[in-house]
This record gives structure tokens, C-alpha cells and sequence, in this order.
């Protein structure tokens, strides 16, 4: 166990030592900080402006940036050789694919906690104070969190088995796909034969990141009840456990060569 | 108890994009290393050294065959916290400084935390890196990432330590660091296995070695055997540029570097050669009885056909009686 997080920690060191991450990380604050003028300029609906550009910025660039880190975590390490030195101590492949995958969830939260606090920031601005609706803001930042857990284990999958290139293509197309996950399964229940079939296969294969975009919602003050919560809880952690799996499995048997 | 006993691993690759077709890296290897030894695995570049290493490490999947360890299965996590390895050309995360790498790898081997501190600056100190502990590995040079690989591989006091090519990238007072290393790891009783192609190395080290080619073990031998094997000639040494006409006609084959001439001449020979230079006052610097070198035992190994079968059985007698196959 200690392993784990020895192996997460150094992940996230490297993370936070890397300039690219704070390249990124400055643009999403910045389009928080562009929500505020957006938010002046958009009479009445200040809050809904804010809370939809801030939100939407931070699930943005928390995606990309899980994939950006995620697709070079075990390739990179093959090329580099530095894999070597790690593997050929008493640390068993599966811990460093579990310590890997938690030293990148652990980027993407403390990422999402500073961006977090730049909406905020840019909602006192407009709004001058909080009200009680505003903590739904805290449910769709726990559902951004989930999504981020599932990419980063879909990253890792791909990165296990594939280049660092078709990784990030994999993982973004999976992105885009799963975000229009519901489109999807409604076109399965219209269409039929093996169109059906397979439109249902893969709308249940592909991770429904539709059922955990809240954003619009929040922002029109229709926060997720507790059933959704716990459905969505539930479901990220199992598709992540899932893909975390395939990862481990798959790397087990891979020679480094 | 031997450190390492290989038993048949054998490796064999799928290579080609539509048509896969096998190319054997190793063939069945079998090889017993004796604890305490400084053991040479020699072989020219593309041989399968590097392959048998990573196999021994759990980097690469055998296709065929076992290895133990320390007495255990090569493949049980827990041995790997007494072993030591140095890849090819090691490349490390660049972002740590050698402190926080080292403190990492402590981390990953086990070492106890006021064990680990201790241990880290002992091991910085013993490579030579304390003044640059705190500089980004990103930052250091070839020779220095080097040593700083050196020092996580022997960072977690293991018994036995795998070096691949340890003198690579070294300039010739570093190589010199590293053979004084691994004297004193084999003086602290650990078993120290590497490769490597550069001979003097070897022979300069290595208690007993091991020649491998296109993944062929072609002998395996103690290098105070192969060494001492005198060849029936001597090397005669003396100051000065003058070949005297006497010396020639003792079928000495004389050659001439700055002021010293190096003359090879039957041993029989060798007290009419000493006279022949004392009539014409000439200052005598060395006489040494010629040996076979590592060199000359290296490249008729090379030149052995290969067989098919492998060489495990003649090679495994040769061990036990301690003679070059």
C-alpha cells in the first residue's frame, strides 16, 4: 500500500513540476476571468453566464489536461527506461498502475480546487454574495471530479498498450463520444436490426459523461437530487475500477523491451 | 548458496508487421553465479546480454525457462529488495534532484525512513554527487546521471548487483571510480554481476566470465585460468631505439614505441636475449612470460560456430570444475 503512494506522489510531483500544467491552468482561470466580463455585459443572467463558462472552463481543461499527463504516464516511462529502475524493485506491476492513476486523480483535484475557487471569485464579482443555490456549484464540480476519475483511467488504459499519440486520440474521441452519450442511447431506442444492436452496445460501452454534465442545470438553479449523486457515484467508480483493470492486465503481460 | 542460477531461460520475439515471424534473442541460457564473485557477462553489442538482464529483472517474459535468485524464484517481488541493478544508459526522471530520486528509490526498495537519509547521503558521498544533491537531474551530465545510477542501485544495500554496461559514458578516471566500486562492493561480501564489452574491464575485475553471442552462451570461465595459461614466449622490454643484429637472430619480433623496444621471442630464447643486450649495454626494463589474454579468449569464442542445441550441458561441467569450456 505504501507503494501506491509513494509511486502517486512522485506522479503528482511531476505533474506539478511540469510548465505546461500551468499553462493551462492559467488559461482556464483566465476564461473564468473572461466570464466576468461576459457575465457584465449579459443583462440579468450574470450568474447563469459565470457559472456556465466557469464550470464548462474547468471540465474543459481538466480533460485535456488528464490526457495530456495521462497519455505519457506508462509510455513515456517505457521509452525514458526509467520504468526500469522502478519495476526491478520490489513493486509489483498493478501498484504502479494504481499509484500512477492516483497521482494523476490527485493532480486533477487539486487542479479543480484552484480553478473552483476562480469561479467562485469570478460569481462574488458579479453577484457581490452567495446564496443557498450556489452550493449546487459544489455537486457539479464533484460530477467534474468523477469525469476527471474516468479519464484518467481510460488514459491509462490506452496508455498501457498504445503511443502517446493514439492514446490522446483514443481518450478524446471516448471524450467526445461519451459526452453525447444520452444522444446516443436515444438513437439505439429509434433505430432497429444491427444498427440498434450495435448503437446500444456502444452507448453502454462508451462512459456516459452526458449523465454527469450538471453544468447548464446548476446554472439555471436546478441542482441533481441525491439519487443522481449516488447513481453517478457509483457508476464512475465502476467504469474507472473497470478501465483501471484492463490497464493492470494488460501491463502485466507487456514485455519492456 | 550460488546468488544466480539461470536454468534454460530462453527468449524468443515475434518481429515483422503482417507476417510475424520468431527471432530468438536467448537461447536456452544456463548459468550459475557463485556468491561473493564479481561475475563478467561479456558479449559484443546485440549478443542478448541486455535481454538476459531484463529478464532477470521481470522486465522482459521468458519464453521458456526459470531462475532463482538469492535461493528464491526470480519472479518473487520480495527478492528484488536484495538486488541492485543499473540499466543500459540509465535515464531518470529528471525532474527530481539526486536527493529526491535517491529518497524515491529508498522509498520503493523499503528502506525505513532514518535508515533512508542516512543511506542516501552515505551513497551520494560514495559516487561522488554531494556537491550537486540538489540540482535537477535534467541538469547533469552523462558521466553524472552515470553515478547517480550507481547510486540507486546500490542506495538499498542489496546482496547481489546487476550492472548493464556500467563504465558507458564514463571518461577514464570515472571508469577507474567504478572498478575501485566494485572491488569494495565484492570486499563487503555482495555478489556483483555485470556486462559489459569492453574487455579490460572485465579482466581487470572479474573473478569469472561469461561470453554470449547472437544470444549464445559460448563459455564460461575464471578469468585466473584464462590468464595464466602461458604461451611458450616472452616479452622482452628494453631502453633505447637499437635493435641489436644478435637479438634478431633469435627470431625476436621487435617493435619499436619512443624510446623502448618490445621484443616477443620463444622462452627457450630468453637468457641468449638478456645476454645479447648485455654485450651491447643496453638498460633491460621488463621480461614477462607472454599469457593468453581475455582478448584472444573473447574472439575464438566468437569465431565457434553456433549450435543449435545450445551449449548448457558442456558449459554447466565447465562450471562445476571451474575450467574454461
Amino acid at each position: 500500500m505504501s507503494r501506491i503512494v509513494y509511486i502517486a506522489s512522485n506522479t503528482f510531483r511531476e505533474a506539478v513540476r511540469d510548465r505546461v500544467l500551468y499553462n493551462l491552468i492559467a488559461f482556464a482561470l483566465l476564461l473564468s476571468g473572461a466570464a466576468i466580463f461576459v457575465g457584465q455585459i449579459s443583462i440579468d443572467i450574470e450568474r447563469l453566464v459565470v457559472v456556465n463558462l466557469g464550470l464548462t472552463a474547468v471540465s474543459l481543461f481538466g480533460v485535456v489536461i488528464a490526457i495530456f499527463i495521462g497519455i505519457g504516464l506508462v509510455s513515456k516511462e517505457i521509452e525514458k527506461r526509467t520504468l526500469y529502475t522502478v519495476l526491478s524493485r520490489p513493486v509489483r506491476r498493478w501498484e504502479f498502475i494504481v499509484g500512477k492513476f492516483f497521482g494523476l486523480a490527485g493532480t486533477l483535484v487539486v487542479n479543480t480546487f484552484f480553478m473552483a475557487i476562480g469561479v467562485f471569485g469570478a460569481l462574488l464579482y458579479v453577484a457581490h454574495k452567495f446564496s443557498r443555490p450556489d452550493a449546487q456549484i459544489l455537486v457539479a464540480l464533484y460530477f467534474i471530479v468523477l469525469e476527471f476519475l474516468i479519464i484518467c483511467s481510460l488514459t491509462l488504459l490506452f496508455s498501457s498498450f498504445s503511443t502517446p499519440l493514439m492514446s490522446a486520440v483514443f481518450a478524446f474521441s471516448l471524450f467526445v463520444i461519451g459526452s453525447f452519450a444520452d444522444d446516443l442511447r436515444g438513437f439505439a431506442g429509434l433505430s432497429h436490426g444491427f444498427t440498434r444492436w450495435f448503437a446500444t452496445g456502444a452507448a453502454y460501452l462508451v462512459p456516459n459523461f452526458s449523465a454527469l454534465n450538471v453544468i447548464s442545470a446548476v446554472a439555471h438553479q436546478h441542482g441533481p437530487g441525491l439519487q443522481l449523486i449516488l447513481q453517478n457515484s457509483l457508476y464512475a467508480l465502476f467504469y474507472t475500477a473497470m478501465a483501471l483493470s484492463g490497464a493492470v492486465l494488460i501491463f502485466e503481460r507487456r514485455n519492456l523491451k | 548458496m550460488a546468488a544466480i542460477e539461470i536454468l534454460g531461460l530462453e527468449k524468443t520475439y515475434l518481429v515483422g508487421f503482417w507476417r510475424k515471424r520468431p527471432k530468438r534473442a536467448l537461447q536456452p541460457l544456463h548459468l550459475t553465479v557463485e556468491e561473493g564473485e564479481i561475475f563478467g557477462y561479456l558479449g559484443p553489442n546485440g549478443a542478448g546480454k541486455t535481454t538476459t538482464l531484463k529478464m532477470l529483472m521481470g522486465l522482459v517474459f521468458p519464453t521458456a525457462g526459470s531462475a532463482r535468485i538469492l535461493g528464491r524464484e526470480w519472479t518473487d517481488p520480495e527478492v528484488k529488495a536484495q538486488i541492485g541493478f543499473l540499466p543500459e544508459q540509465p535515464y531518470f526522471y529528471d525532474y527530481l534532484t539526486a536527493h529526491e530520486l535517491l529518497d524515491y528509490y529508498g522509498q520503493l526498495s523499503g528502506v525505513p525512513g532514518k535508515d533512508r537519509k542516512r543511506r542516501v547521503e552515505e551513497v551520494l558521498q560514495r559516487v561522488g554527487l554531494t556537491d550537486v544533491k540538489g540540482l535537477q537531474l535534467r541538469k547533469f551530465s552523462k558521466g553524472m546521471l552515470q553515478r547517480a545510477g550507481i547510486a540507486q542501485a546500490i542506495l538499498h544495500n542489496p546482496k547481489l548487483v546487476f550492472f548493464d554496461e556500467p563504465m558507458s559514458g564514463l571518461d577514464p578516471l570515472g571508469r577507474r571510480e567504478v572498478r575501485d566500486l566494485m572491488e569494495q562492493l565484492k570486499q563487503e561480501g555482495k555478489t556483483v554481476f555485470f556486462s559489459t564489452h569492453i574487455l579490460s574491464d572485465a579482466e581487470a575485475l572479474c573473478d569469472r566470465v561469461a561470453i554470449i553471442n547472437k544470444g549464445e552462451l559460448r563459455g564460461v570461465g575464471a578469468v585466473a585460468d584464462l590468464t595464466s595459461t602461458v604461451q611458450g614466449r616472452v616479452e622482452v622490454v628494453w631502453q633505447g631505439t637499437l635493435v641489436p643484429a644478435s637479438m634478431k637472430a633469435l627470431g625476436a619480433e621487435c617493435h619499436v614505441t619512443g624510446d623502448t623496444v618490445r621484443a616477443v621471442l620463444p622462452e627457450n630464447q630468453q637468457d641468449a636475449a638478456i645476454d645479447a643486450l648485455r654485450r651491447e649495454r643496453i638498460r633491460l626494463i621488463a621480461i614477462t612470460p607472454l599469457r593468453t589474454s581475455l582478448e584472444a579468449y573473447f574472439v575464438e569464442k566468437m569465431q565457434v560456430e553456433t549450435t543449435p542445441a545450445g551449449t548448457g550441458e558442456k558449459l554447466q561441467h565447465s562450471q562445476t570444475a571451474g575450467k574454461i569450456s
